[in-house]
């Protein structure tokens, strides 16, 4: 048998998990034989390249690719991130890498028939190495050469109906969970608010002005499947306003142990009979729920969504009727420092077409951090600097106990003149009638 | 002093003749020391709100008189063929 030339990535295939390099050998293997016959536009041996330059950076312990670039589609600021390897005699196949990042469809819903003409189009004009999805919820396709940008972004939105996603200073791709579509959890359309955002602001998601990137992310539920609190500039998180709707034959069949909790999901070993002291109302982090004559008693004003009890008794517990979403603002999650979760700015907002009362507080957001935000900063980085205080300005929304995440450490408060009644001027004898010099 | 577009008989409207000219300007005094630029230093040179500079700089682009330069996580701005270039580096 030769002697492998990646000897170093090799041995990453050794440990217990699925290994990207038995892909990159697979997908290798794949193009080298060329079984479906596809006229290849870039190197059919851009595979092997690829490993043989990675290989190269464990050798050298440092970098081979070059950041960035001038590429994109004529029109477009993002979508397209250029990448070139600093090693192009050796690896001439890998010497444009560049990176295409495509709009997945809302809650990554698509047909098989969707995806083979996708990848259809990547084998002909790219690599066919993707990344189903990147962090960001994109469809990922890595490594192309310059000219064939215009013609993968011509196939996409001519014969696909499809677009590219965001990247760089712009609005990245609006990511959702799968919400209503098959989730009951669900407390708005999800598809509907994050296509519509997607279509309102097609500029600021393909031609960029603002200071970094900003993220919107849509959770129809607060099990939040996006993750939109940790990393969304704007997270949009469904709730209720009303009361958890609670069905006590449920409860006591979770109790009598006919139904499974969790919706069985835990049921790969015997873990005893279910508990619903333990397991549920002492887990209640607001400690707002009891038994009271063999009834789940729950004072709903309490709870803060943590989602645990309807979690647990998917069949007992319903999220309520009376539906919307909340708007919290300002993570973001770097993968070096910084990480932030995000503030609450709008406690309850109905989520109704045409979406205009949403898309002004957005707006309002945007004209802020457009003018006073530094460059690469993000909007919560902006909160920290100017103070949440004048998030509460710019948008018009008042003050509301609700956005308050923490007892106040800082002693300090700085009135406005036109907050205070009356300014700051006294009437020196009004004040000397109840005060003695 | 307000910047120019305040002024009276100015309307928000930039003009984009002199807007163009202006910001071609501005950058190529800046060339010896950068060729990438932010937005926001565009909006600067244009002494306009973000929003009217992105109309003016969108149509430079479209004209292909500015270019777009990304890293993948920030955007910039620049006068295409400006910068160091490949070839000439360690030529200078």
């Amino acid at each position: 048998m030769a002697k492998s030339k990646t000897p170093l990535l090799d041995q990453l295939e050794s440990g217990p998990w699925p290994s990207f390099v038995s892909d990159l050998k697979q997908q290798a293997e794949v193009r080298a034989k060329n079984e479906a016959k596809t006229e290849f536009q870039i190197p059919q041996t851009v595979v092997e390249e690829l490993m043989g330059l990675l290989e190269l950076s464990y050798v050298h312990k440092r970098g081979h690719w070059k950041h960035g670039g001038i590429v994109g589609v004529f029109g477009y600021g993002g979508g397209v991130i250029g990448r070139y390897c600093d090693q192009p005699q050796q690896f001439p196949g890998v010497a444009h890498f560049h990176t295409l990042r495509v709009n997945q469809p809302s809650g990554k819903f698509y047909t098989t028939e969707y995806l083979r003409q996708l990848c259809d189009l990547w084998d002909f004009r790219g690599s066919g190495i993707t990344n189903m999805h990147g962090s960001t919820g994109d469809i990922i396709f890595l490594g192309t050469t310059t000219p064939q940008l215009e013609e993968i972004f011509y196939e996409m939105t001519h014969k696909l109906n499809q677009d590219l996603g965001g990247s760089g200073s712009n609005l990245r791709t609006p990511s959702d969970c799968i919400g209503q579509a098959r989730c009951e959890y669900a407390c708005y359309d999800t598809h509907a608010l994050c296509y519509h955002l997607t279509k309102e602001y097609q500029d600021e998601l393909h031609r960029p002005a603002f200071p970094y990137k900003f993220k919107f992310k849509f959770d129809g539920c607060p099990n939040c499947c996006v993750a939109s609190i940790a990393r969304a500039d704007m997270s949009f998180i469904g709730t209720w306003r009303d009361d958890i709707r609670i069905d006590q034959e449920a409860v006591q069949a979770y109790i009598g142990g006919e139904l499974p909790p969790n919706a069985g999901d835990h049921s790969g070993r015997d873990w005893g009979p279910f508990d619903i002291q333990k397991e549920v109302i002492d887990l209640c982090p607001t400690e707002c729920m009891w038994m009271e004559n063999n009834k789940l008693m729950i004072e709903n004003k309490e709870c803060n969504r943590c989602m645990h009890c309807i979690n647990v008794m998917p069949r007992a517990l319903r999220i309520g009727k009376d539906t919307g979403l909340s708007i919290l603002v300002g993570a973001k999650a770097p993968i070096l420092d910084g990480a932030q979760m995000s503030s609450m700015l709008v406690p309850f907002i109905k989520a109704e077409e045409p979406y205009d009362e949403i898309k002004e507080i957005i707006e309002n957001i945007w004209d802020w951090w457009m003018e006073e935000g530094k460059n690469r900063e993000r909007l919560g980085e902006l909160m920290k600097r100017q103070g949440f205080q004048k998030l509460l300005e710019v948008t018009g929304i008042d003050p509301d106990p609700r956005m308050v995440s923490e007892p106040r450490s800082n002693p300090y408060i700085f009135w406005k003149e036109e907050e205070v009644p009356g300014g700051f001027k006294r009437d020196i004898s009004e004040f000397r009638k109840y005060h003695q010099r | 002093m307000p910047p120019a577009f305040l002024k009276k008989g100015h309307t928000m409207e930039l003009d984009y003749e002199e807007s163009k000219a202006k910001l071609v300007a501005g950058l190529q005094k800046k060339l010896k020391t950068k060729s990438k630029f932010y937005f926001n230093d565009l909006a600067k040179i244009l002494e306009a709100k973000p929003r009217e500079a992105k109309k003016i700089v969108n149509r430079m682009v479209q004209e292909r008189i500015l270019e777009y330069w990304s890293s993948g996580s920030t955007s910039l701005y620049g006068l295409p063929g400006t910068g160091k270039q490949d070839a000439a580096e360690g030529k200078e």
